[in-house]
Parts: structure tokens; C-alpha cells; sequence
């Protein structure tokens, strides 16, 4: 048992921070109050290979294992969790079912330029009836000669519009439910494939989020991901990785939302005196630290299961998704309180992590959706 | 073109200086980096091998801990490593780190040796030039700019007030002054690649010094934290006689003016 991290993680941590601090950072308020994509850092992100952590080499990634990739997503999201889930849904949602799922050709064909961030992914598989329960999908795939023809839309897809590469879920079969859906990947610019609303949100304001339209669009069959009546389970296995980049996206949000109210608290002074030394305020700062520390045990223990491959990854990255999620609202709304009438307004950013913090409760399955999956776990067999 | 890049470990300069109680500096629980100005060095030296072709060594003096900023100069793009480290070299001056780096770097082949103008830490701004002499070539400090041509320099430096542009003969040491680049962090891909490279760690036999050769020729036997900053002063009253008020205390207590 060894609960240190290795000389490249720190490296790395470092390496993240110190990009996250001097180019995101600045401009993090901002892009939250303009609701203004990231795309000049999602560029810079590309170059340091932030797009690309836990591919192989031989498809141009990094080679570097989960807990990179969590140290990656949790540094960014502690300055800005829009740019943090970017990149999340770039990996997670787009190049890992690509590579988990994809043949030989289709992973030469698309994971270098994802792994590189050539190109930008994105996943669409939520609809506006179908969301926990994917049985509801709408969307049609029907398969003509060599082609397949989609119809239908998705709804709330993270990095929408920006992305180059989708991973879309489609029904091809309704009788057999969850087994009649299959997964495609489907390039911008495609005919027929275009995009709506884009929403207009509560937090990660500066993350694009955006509807997905198909009207007849026609795709090679050799998109197919998997095989057809396999979709269901590749979304799944996508969420189950995915899991780890939110918490880890979380757990950044947790701990930019302390640093900051444990600044605050050294700085501001009331009755005297730096309401730090207040044992009101030490006790929301000790349980903020302490709730932070065992979200980030879970998350990399996850993160570490996902990279050994020995046992499923599933119960732990919900389990480390749940956790971090609500510590990072707690945690949030507790910074906020600490900083009082400042931390309500945007002059201080734990207003925006407030409210950023809520988005990890909700996509890539709910906190309830968790529990559930960790139920199913434990309660199987 | 053969690069040398000297570099030292300092502390992180967001770091609170403490004291241990004997009158040295309390190191524990402080994050140590890569001397910014020798981060500046090394960038000039990735940028000459980009233009040029070529490898670059990063050399420093300096025990297990340093590892992590040597490791980081690889990860940035630097080639191998040399670092020279001794149990004599525990109380090193900066003769004897010049030395013991001279020592090190005659050794390799080298068309160009880069350093930082200063570091961070104690300052003292020695080392760079020391080294220069040892090797018995010249030294440029505080650069902001160089062009190699062949095996001339011409380098643009820093001087009270204006610039001066000086042509130098390679092989020379240039230090680098903050304005020369900007240093680029190291790439996921470069940290994982760094640990393949080479961290050649020689002692100070292997550099053909012996300890005594290393016998530091000064010591700080104590250091001092500045005095707290005292509480500020509000001068109360109208602006014309406050003003005056102020002149007065500046002229007669804090004795400024």
C-alpha cells in the first residue's frame, strides 16, 4: 500500500497547475460571464497533450495511466471547470469508447487526432426522453446498402458545436429496448447532421452545450461502432470511465472553493481579529479539508482501478462520482458562507464554483444514478 | 550544436522563509523548483537545439532532492543530465559549485553554455561567471537576446538604463535575464519521456576533484529574516496640512527626505 504519488504525477500536477494558473485562470470569470467557449486553451491544452493522457502512443496519446488523467482534469477544474470537462468529455465520452470499442481502422482513423486534440469529441446520447433511462432513445438508425441513415436529435451534449468527432447513440430496433441501440461515430460537417439550442446554464457557463439535429444524415457503415444492439453497453462502459473525469472534475472545484475560503479566512478580519482563528469558521475549514482528502482517496483509488484493468471499475468510479460531487457542492456552498456578502458576488469566484459544483450532481448519471449502480453492484449475485 | 545548461534547485518563490532555530533556513515542507532564470536558460537552449540540431545537457551540483528539477529540465526537452553529487560538496561555496560544474562540463563535448543570471534564493550571481573562468572562456551576463552564427554570439544584454550588443567567440557563458523568452512547460508526453533519459550522477573523483579541492573558502554561519513590517501610519486633517504633517515626519522621524 503506498498512498504517494509518483515523481511524473507531481510533475504533472505541477505542469497542469502552472498552465491552469497562468492561462486560464485571468480569463476564467470572464468566459463564465460571457458564456465564451475555451477553444484558444482547449488549443494550448492540445499541445501539452491534455487531450490524450491515457491513449497509447501508437495512437499518438500520452501513454500515462488514470491517475494522470484525474490529476489533469482536477487541476484544471480548480481554476476552471469548464475547461475541466471539456477535456473530460473529449477523452471519456469520445476517444475511450473509440478506443475501447473501435476496430483497428476506426482507431488509426480517429483516436490520433483525438488523442492530439487535432481534433475536438464529444458524445451524444441523452435525449429529451431518454436521459437516465436510455431506453427511451428516439433517435433512428436505419441501415441502407452500405450506409446508415439517422434520424432524430440528442440534447445537452457537452462540447456541442465545437467538436469535430461524435460517439451518437441510436435505436435501430425499439422492440429489443436498450439491446436495439447502437453507437456511431459521426463527423461534423456530415450532411444532414446540424446543430440547436445551444442552453443557456446555470454553471460551467463558458462549456458548450448544445443540441444535436440529424435529418437523413447518411453515414459509412464502417461508423458502426461495436455492433449493432451494442450500443447500450458501450454508453454504459463510456459513463463507467467517464465517472472518473467528473469526480475528478469535482474534486477541483472542491478544491479551488477551499483555497480560496481558506485565503479569505486568514485575510479578513471581524471582532479583531482573522476569522480563521473563529472555531466556527475553523470547523467548516477542517470538515471542507477532510471531506476533499477522502473524495480525492476515492477518486484516484478509481482512477487506479481503471488503469489496472484487474476488476471492474464500475461500483468505484460511482462510488468515487457520488462522493465527490456532493463534497464539491458542500464544500462550495461552505466557501461561499465563509466569504459572506463577498462570496455572493461575482467578485469572488466561489460564486461561479458554487454553481459550477452542481453540474457534477447531475450529467454523467445523477447522484441517484450512482446509488443505483452502486447497489446493483453490491447487491448482485 | 553541443548545449550545457547549468541549473541549481531553489525554493518556490511564493515560499515563506523560516528559520530552523540555529541560524540556517528551515527547508522542510517547502516546494522546490527549477531556479526560474534557469528556466530561462534552458528554454534558449531548446530553442538553439530546435534551430540548430544538436543535444542539450542540463548539469547541475546537488544531492537526491534535486532530481526532481533535473527531471523536470528533461521533461522540458533537454537530452541527458549530469549531476554531481558529493558528501564534500555538502557546505559548497560558489567557488566550489563553479568548480565542481567546470569540472563536469569539461568533460562533455559543448559549443554553448547557458545559465540563469541570478538565483533566486541567495542571489549571489557568482556561479555562472566562476564557472566561465574555470573553463578559461569568456562570459556574457544578463542576456536578452542572442543569435549564434558559426561560432560567434551576438548577444543583446541588459545595462543600467539601455541595452549593449556584444559579439562573443563560442564556446562562452551566457546567463540568461528575465525578457530572454518565455519558458515553455513541460508536455504530458515530455514528462513521461523524461524518465527514460539519462541522469548521469558522478561524484567528485569521477569529475577528477578531490574533497579537498572542494573545501568551501566561505561559510554563512547565520541568516536573518527582515524585521516584521512595523503598522502603517494615518495622518488625519485636511489635505494641505496633512501633506505638510507628512513631509515633516518623512524630514525629522523616518528621516527619508
Amino acid at each position: 500500500m503506498n498512498f504517494e504519488l509518483t515523481e511524473d504525477h507531481v510533475m504533472m500536477r505541477k505542469m497542469v497547475r502552472d498552465f491552469a494558473e497562468a492561462e486560464a485562470a485571468p480569463g476564467t470569470e470572464e468566459r463564465d460571464e460571457k458564456e465564451e467557449f475555451p477553444l484558444e486553451l482547449w488549443k494550448k491544452c492540445a499541445e501539452l497533450g491534455l487531450a490524450g493522457v491515457t491513449f497509447p502512443e501508437e495512437y499518438e496519446g500520452v501513454g500515462a495511466d488514470y491517475i494522470s488523467y484525474a490529476i489533469t482534469v482536477e487541476e484544471l477544474s480548480r481554476v476552471d471547470a469548464s475547461l475541466g470537462v471539456t477535456i473530460s468529455a473529449h477523452s471519456s465520452l469520445c476517444a475511450n469508447p473509440i478506443y475501447l470499442f473501435g476496430n483497428d481502422e476506426q482507431k488509426k482513423k480517429y483516436l490520433p487526432d483525438l488523442a492530439t486534440g487535432r481534433k475536438m469529441g464529444a458524445f451524444g446520447l441523452t435525449e429529451s426522453m431518454a436521459g437516465s433511462d436510455a431506453s427511451g432513445t428516439r433517435t433512428t438508425a436505419v441501415r441502407e446498402g452500405d450506409e446508415y441513415v439517422i434520424n432524430g436529435s440528442k440534447v445537452f451534449i457537452t462540447n456541442g458545436y465545437y467538436a469535430d468527432t461524435y460517439v451518437i447513440t441510436a435505436q435501430m430496433d425499439k422492440s429489443k429496448g436498450n439491446k436495439g441501440i447502437a453507437a456511431f461515430i459521426l463527423e461534423k460537417g456530415t450532411p444532414g447532421f446540424g446543430f440547436g439550442k445551444k442552453e443557456k446554464k446555470m454553471g460551467i457557463r463558458a462549456s458548450a452545450t448544445y443540441e444535436l439535429v440529424f435529418e437523413n444524415v447518411r453515414i459509412p457503415a464502417a461508423n458502426l461502432l461495436g455492433q449493432e444492439g451494442q450500443g447500450f453497453k458501450i454508453a454504459m462502459t463510456t459513463l463507467d470511465y467517464g465517472r472518473i473525469g467528473i469526480a475528478s472534475q469535482a474534486l477541483g472545484i472542491a478544491q479551488g472553493a477551499y483555497e480560496q475560503a481558506l485565503k479569505y479566512a486568514q485575510e479578513r478580519e471581524q471582532f479583531g481579529k482573522p476569522i480563521s482563528t473563529l472555531q466556527a469558521i475553523q470547523f467548516k475549514l477542517a470538515d471542507m479539508a477532510t471531506s476533499i482528502e477522502a473524495a480525492r482517496l476515492l477518486v484516484y483509488q478509481a482512477a487506479f482501478i481503471a488503469s489496472e484493468h484487474k476488476i471492474p471499475v464500475s461500483k468505484y468510479a460511482a462510488m468515487a462520482k457520488v462522493f465527490a460531487a456532493e463534497t464539491a457542492n458542500r464544500v462550495a456552498t461552505q466557501a461561499v458562507q465563509i466569504l459572506g456578502g463577498y462570496g455572493y458576488t461575482r467578485d469572488y469566484p466561489v460564486e461561479r464554483m458554487m454553481r459550477d459544483a452542481k453540474i457534477t450532481e447531475i450529467y454523467e448519471g445523477t447522484s441517484e444514478i450512482q446509488r443505483v449502480v452502486i447497489a446493483a453492484n453490491i447487491l448482485k449475485g | 550544436m553541443n548545449i550545457v545548461v547549468t541549473i541549481k534547485q531553489t525554493f518556490d518563490t511564493e515560499a515563506k522563509i523560516a528559520l530552523d532555530g540555529k541560524g540556517g533556513i528551515d527547508a522542510s515542507g517547502v516546494n522546490l523548483v527549477i531556479n526560474p532564470y534557469d528556466e530561462f536558460a534552458i528554454e534558449e537552449a531548446l530553442k538553439l537545439k530546435e534551430k540548430f540540431g544538436g543535444e542539450v545537457t542540463v548539469v547541475s551540483v546537488g544531492g537526491d532532492k534535486i532530481e526532481t528539477s533535473v527531471r523536470t529540465a528533461l521533461a522540458m526537452g533537454c537530452d541527458k543530465a549530469v549531476r554531481v553529487d558529493d558528501p564534500a560538496l555538502a557546505d559548497a561555496d560558489e567557488w566550489a559549485v563553479a568548480e565542481a560544474l567546470a569540472k563536469a562540463i569539461a568533460k562533455l563535448p559543448y559549443d554553448i553554455v547557458l545559465a540563469g543570471r541570478i538565483a533566486v534564493d541567495d542571489g549571489s550571481g557568482q556561479v555562472a561567471v566562476r564557472t566561465a573562468d574555470a573553463l578559461g572562456i569568456p562570459s556574457v551576463g544578463s542576456i536578452l537576446k542572442l543569435d549564434v552564427d558559426g561560432d560567434t554570439a551576438t548577444v543583446t544584454r541588459e545595462i543600467d538604463g539601455g541595452t549593449e550588443l556584444i559579439e562573443v567567440k563560442l564556446p562562452a557563458v551566457l546567463t540568461a535575464q528575465k525578457g530572454l523568452n518565455e519558458p515553455r512547460l513541460p508536455s504530458m508526453k515530455g514528462i513521461m519521456g523524461a524518465k527514460k533519459k539519462e541522469i548521469s550522477v558522478q561524484t567528485l573523483a569521477d569529475i577528477g576533484l578531490s574533497a579537498a579541492d572542494a573545501t568551501p573558502k566561505m561559510r554563512a554561519p547565520k541568516y536573518s529574516l527582515p524585521s516584521p513590517r512595523k503598522g502603517g501610519k494615518v495622518i488625519p486633517g485636511e489635505a494641505a496640512d496633512a501633506a505638510r504633517e507628512l513631509a515633516r515626519l518623512l524630514r525629522e522621524e523616518a528621516k527619508v527626505i
